[in-house]
């Protein structure tokens, strides 16, 4: 698949269009508007019909559909690379890494280590009330309206405020990195041109800020990871800090919104479980976990590398994983009235952060915006419902969450 | 439940989910990188075994174990 011509965008192949799924055990596609609309009942005749499951879009693309399937994959590093993270119509080839997500052993550790320091749970303490301050901001441009699209004005502001204030770049360049993540992660998945000239523009951008630090020092994650070494104590090339650099913009953003998002929409259709966190706000923890759990927004990818066989079905290389943690997290082997959300489920091995050596890095990240987020706005808008005039649209492919989501409060919930 | 518990963290197992940290602080501590490992010789204190399992029944990678003393 590769192919010199595509660096030039405008003669990369336009955007192609999908045939409609009729059979989804063998020709499944989860760019189709069904799955996008409500995948859990797919999810369920897949997972009935096998553990893994083909299709031959996307030049040839596995899914397991059950806990196990996915967790073994998830721990299989021989088989499964991680070099290709997002399941694609193309696979051109591999120009720009993000490590740590997209490197395997034994690259992965060291990239990943680098990483986790910034991320642990006293970390998320000290930025969480910049979080809540951010929140209580957003609340006032449209409390007093008695109506919004809480993904336009909420929900979706708040990772990429967070994200930008941990890197140290300007809160205010927020619209353009969420333009650049709806390129990359969705229009992407059909568009390669569209992609390559959002990753182009990130990596620009970034590379200005690199610069500048490199006359002016800065207290921020980008200064951080320009003075990190590598395991032999030399410092990081510029194309790996900008790798990671654009993973966690990327990664820190459409996740945690379709999160925090997915988690409103739930209690804005389910007066008993809101009333129930407002009653019990000590239950918080275990309710975050259980929408987490119920609506995780994330699915990655993997690529074969060698011949396998998963759950007791032959797997081949050449072909990519469709690696749906929230497929495996609706599994009713693993978890009673998976498809029901039960705020205080007590057992909850979710997987709505990945299993094994990439488990997501910023998971006390997201674990704490999401639970602000949600605290702060119960706490001003304790009453809202979906606004029956309105339409709720999802997202589509690597990352599910409300796009649009129209709610009615106050007076006129 | 008759013996002290005791919880041990599998190190080799453990990626940093934290749950058992967010579910029994007073079992597990994190290190610089967000794994974690049991207090002292995780030994569980009276009191607290019901934290115990629940650590263990709430970690993605089955790292927890939960033995009698």
């Amino acid at each position: 698949m590769s192919d010199p011509a595509r660096a030039i965008p405008d003669s990369a192949p336009a955007k192609a269009d999908h045939p409609p799924v009729t059979d989804w055990v063998h020709d499944f596609d989860h760019t189709d508007p069904q799955w996008t609309e409500d995948p859990f009942p797919i999810w369920e005749t897949l997972r009935t019909a096998s553990p893994v499951i083909h299709t031959d879009r996307f030049l040839g693309c596995y899914m397991p559909t059950t806990y196990e399937a996915v967790k073994e994959i998830a721990y299989d590093t021989e088989h499964f690379s991680s070099r290709r993270v997002i399941v694609r119509d193309v696979r051109p080839e591999i120009v720009n890494t993000a490590p740590p997500i997209t490197s395997d052993p034994p690259e992965h550790k060291p990239a990943k280590q680098l990483l986790l320091p910034p991320f642990t749970p006293d970390a998320m303490k000290r930025l969480e009330p910049r979080v809540r301050a951010i929140c209580n901001e957003l609340i006032d441009e449209f409390i007093a309206e008695g109506q919004c699209d809480a993904a336009a004005r909420y929900t979706k502001h708040i990772p990429v405020r967070a994200i930008a204030h941990m890197l140290g770049i300007p809160e205010k360049d927020s619209d353009l990195f969420i333009k650049w993540i709806h390129e990359i992660l969705e229009l992407g998945i059909k568009d390669d041109a569209t992609m390559m000239r959002a990753v182009q523009e990130m990596t620009g951008y970034f590379h200005g800020h690199i610069e500048e630090r490199k006359q002016n020092p800065t207290d921020d994650l980008i200064t951080t990871m320009m003075n990190a070494r590598d395991r032999n104590g030399q410092p990081l090339s510029d194309g790996h800090v900008l790798g990671s650099l654009r993973l966690l913009l990327i990664a820190g953003i459409d996740t945690t919104w379709s999160a925090i998002g997915a988690s409103l929409w739930h209690l804005a259709k389910t007066p008993s479980d809101r009333d129930r966190l407002i009653a019990e706000p000590e239950l918080m923890p275990t309710a975050i976990e259980e929408l987490l759990r119920a609506y995780a927004p994330v699915t990655m990818a993997r690529e074969v590398m060698k011949d396998t066989v998963i759950s007791g079905c032959p797997v081949k290389s050449g072909n990519m994983v469709l690696l749906s943690f929230p497929a495996a997290n609706r599994d009713p082997a693993v978890f009673p009235d998976a498809d029901k959300v039960v705020l205080d489920r007590k057992e909850n091995r979710h997987v709505a952060f990945g299993l094994g050596i990439h488990r997501c890095v910023g998971s006390n990240l997201a674990r704490m915006e999401m639970t602000v987020a949600i605290e702060e706005w119960l706490k001003r808008i304790p009453d809202f419902r979906l606004d029956p005039a309105g339409k709720v649209a999802w997202s589509e492919g690597t990352v599910r969450g409300p796009r649009q989501l129209p709610v009615l409060f106050g007076k006129s919930a | 439940m008759s013996g002290k518990l005791k919880v041990h963290v599998d190190q080799d197992k453990c990626q940093g989910h934290a749950r058992c940290k967010a579910l029994a602080p007073e079992l597990f501590d994190l290190d610089e990188f967000g794994n974690a490992h049991e207090a002292g010789d995780g030994t569980v204190p009276a009191g607290l075994e019901d934290k115990a399992w629940l650590a263990k029944s709430n970690c993605p990678e089955m790292a927890i174990d939960v033995t009698e003393a």
